[in-house]
């Protein structure tokens, strides 16, 4: 009650004009423009030199840039795709679970454990892949490769320190589980109570109701929050970096063989510290196409959500 | 009959399938957390807080500079982004929202546009791009906390930025329309009254977006660098943080590998440690408030 306004001022009630706070505020929306300005910029100027690379100069004696992006691109978007394989079905399991059988404390907890999943760092998770998944995943692999050989992708002799592609996208399934998975389950809750309660009405088991109702309900959003976990896995770069050894220009389905693709993400870190001269706007000619990957990732999700007409916004 | 029995087993099966998903999101988890706990606390001793890695090739050595290099960098990191951040949140909910001007309208659907594409730059764009400024700025050998912090920025403002949004658009509509029906201008209902009621939302948005950037490695082993020396100057010279001394101490394991990797594990525990604090600080804020209430 101490800032009973002066009479000078009561005139101002919904006045439109500029005061000093508009400014303000207006101009910190303005430096968020010039803050993604700038990064396209930037990574414009300096990666663009890269351009006119040859086999002389750029990294690995690459004949252009192309044929160093290619295989890289093809490695990301085959270990996110992986991922994406290995973590959907669980994420929307975790999901479905939550709201439909995990009420009250069962639930609080499993909210609280997807959410400290997430927290975890990138670098985190690249120790635990190499100290837990890898060597647990070696006999695995060798029982695969001799049962299932005969799949192209279980084919060729199967790695023996466990660091292979199927490797870095379990890590990366655990890394984008909880995007997964909270994405599905704010879409489920979303879910009318009008629709299921019809559906359970109609006679419909749990799982009946689930798969004719609320499945299809809530895919958009579902869909959403995959698009969103892809264009994390395919942005992720320590725990791959850690977990995978590439071979460069390889483009392979094997799985479980010692030669694999490398990452775009992956291999800017991996290279970064050696890199010179001509090789750095390789780089981030590289950073630049991930970013313009990731970005179509995310306008396609939008895109999505905007169709189907849902989405929060 | 036989068709009921049908449906009720494919009911049952499918519960236990979801339950099985469960267990299966909390097997990582409890592994996570467990490995990095029973490796992190071979090294969890007094040395490890208050030495750090100048002059030590084997065992011994400590991560003093690597946490006081992560609280500089995240500290100037969040004192840059979070005005920008809020500010922005503020604009959108208090000004544009309200306004029937078709360019304050396309202006803010182009700056929530803008925040969505930053939401989902990969970490090493940001450091590649920070890179960037600085070879064209001051020449590319520069390295220094304050450009690592520059690179968290980009990733911090969104995630921020989107969050305020939130908190500060559940403030109740009344206590708008009371501030400004008893004359109050709008500045001063924002500072007074927006502002404050919505605190702790913007508390607990501040703790998630510090534990979001506390984590990052990529960015800063681009532009901040690696050392094992102290370095308080955030604007000169390499800092290193403890994600990259983690990386870095698994990376270039010296003779008496052992050490090293001991060493890794134990920052990423005070790491993981410092993550959950975090989170756990942002919740309480957040149900203090919903109690008070």
């Amino acid at each position: 009650m101490s800032d009973v306004l002066p009479p000078s001022e009561a005139g101002q009630v919904g006045a439109r004009r500029l005061d000093a706070l508009h400014l303000l505020t207006l101009s910190a929306a303005l430096a968020t423009l010039l803050l993604l300005g700038g990064v396209v910029v930037f990574l414009g100027i300096e990666g663009a030199p890269a351009l006119s690379g040859t086999s002389e100069n750029l990294p690995a004696g690459a004949s252009s840039i192309w044929a160093l992006a290619w295989p890289l691109l093809y490695g990301s978007v085959w270990a996110s795709f992986l991922a994406i394989l290995l973590a959907v079905p669980v994420g929307v399991g975790v999901a479905v679970f939550a709201v439909f059988m995990a009420r009250g404390a069962l639930g609080r907890w499993l909210g609280t454990a997807i959410d400290v999943l997430a927290a975890v760092p990138s670098v985190v998770y690249g120790l635990w892949g190499l100290a837990v998944i890898a060597p647990r995943a070696v006999p695995v692999y060798e029982w695969l490769s001799t049962r299932l050989g005969w799949i192209p992708f279980f084919a060729g002799t199967p790695s023996t320190t466990g660091r292979t592609i199927l490797t870095a996208a379990l890590v990366l399934a655990v890394m984008i589980l909880p995007i997964v998975s909270s994405v599905s389950r704010e879409a489920i809750r979303l879910v009318p109570s009008s629709s299921t309660e019809g559906a359970q009405a109609l006679g419909a088991t749990r799982w009946e109701m689930i798969r004719t109702v609320v499945l299809p309900e809530a895919r958009s959003g579902i869909v959403a929050g995959v698009m969103l976990a892809l264009g994390r896995a395919l942005g992720e770069t320590m725990a791959v970096a850690m977990v995978l050894s590439p071979k460069p220009f390889l483009v392979s389905l094997r799985l479980l063989t010692s030669e694999n693709p490398g990452t775009v993400a992956a291999y800017i870190a991996q290279n970064y510290p050696e890199a010179h001269g001509l090789e750095v706007n390789a780089l981030i000619w590289l950073g630049l196409l991930l970013f313009a990957v990731t970005f179509a990732v995310s306008f396609l999700a939008r895109a999505i959500v905007r169709r189907s007409g849902g989405g929060s916004r | 009959m036989r068709i009921a029995r049908k449906r009720r087993i494919a009911d049952r099966g499918f519960t236990i399938a979801l339950a099985c998903c469960g267990l299966l999101a909390l097997i990582p988890l409890i592994s996570v957390v467990w490995t990095t706990a029973s490796r992190g606390l071979r090294r969890l001793d007094w040395d490890f807080f208050t030495q750090s890695m100048r002059g030590i090739t084997g065992a011994g050595g400590g991560a003093l500079h690597a946490i006081t290099g992560t609280l500089l960098i995240t500290f100037a990191a969040t004192l840059i982004a979070v005005p920008i951040a809020i500010g922005t949140a503020l604009w959108l909910v208090e000004y544009a929202a309200g306004s029937t001007s078709p360019v304050i309208r396309a202006l803010a659907r182009t700056v929530r546009a803008v925040i969505d594409v930053m939401a989902g730059i990969p970490s090493i764009v940001a450091g590649l791009f920070m890179y960037a400024v600085i070879a064209v700025t001051v020449g590319p050998g520069y390295r220094s906390g304050l450009a690592g912090a520059m690179a968290l920025v980009i990733i911090m403002v969104p995630v921020v930025e989107r969050s305020g949004e939130e908190v500060l658009a559940r403030v109740p509509s009344e206590l708008h329309e009371a501030a400004l029906a008893l004359g109050v201008p709008k500045w001063r209902m924002i500072l007074k009254v927006v502002l404050p009621t919505a605190l702790p939302g913007l508390v607990s948005t501040l703790l998630l977006g510090v534990s979001r950037i506390i984590g990052e490695t990529a960015p800063l082993l681009l532009v901040a660098g690696f050392t094992d020396s102290m370095n308080y100057d955030l604007t000169d010279g390499r800092m290193v943080s403890l994600p990259v001394y983690v990386y870095s101490q698994w990376q270039n394991k010296g003779v008496d590998a052992a050490a090293y990797d001991d060493r890794a594990w134990t920052a990423a525990l005070v790491l993981l440690a410092g993550v959950v604090l975090l989170h756990g600080l942002a919740r309480l804020v957040v149900r203090r408030r919903n109690q008070t209430r």
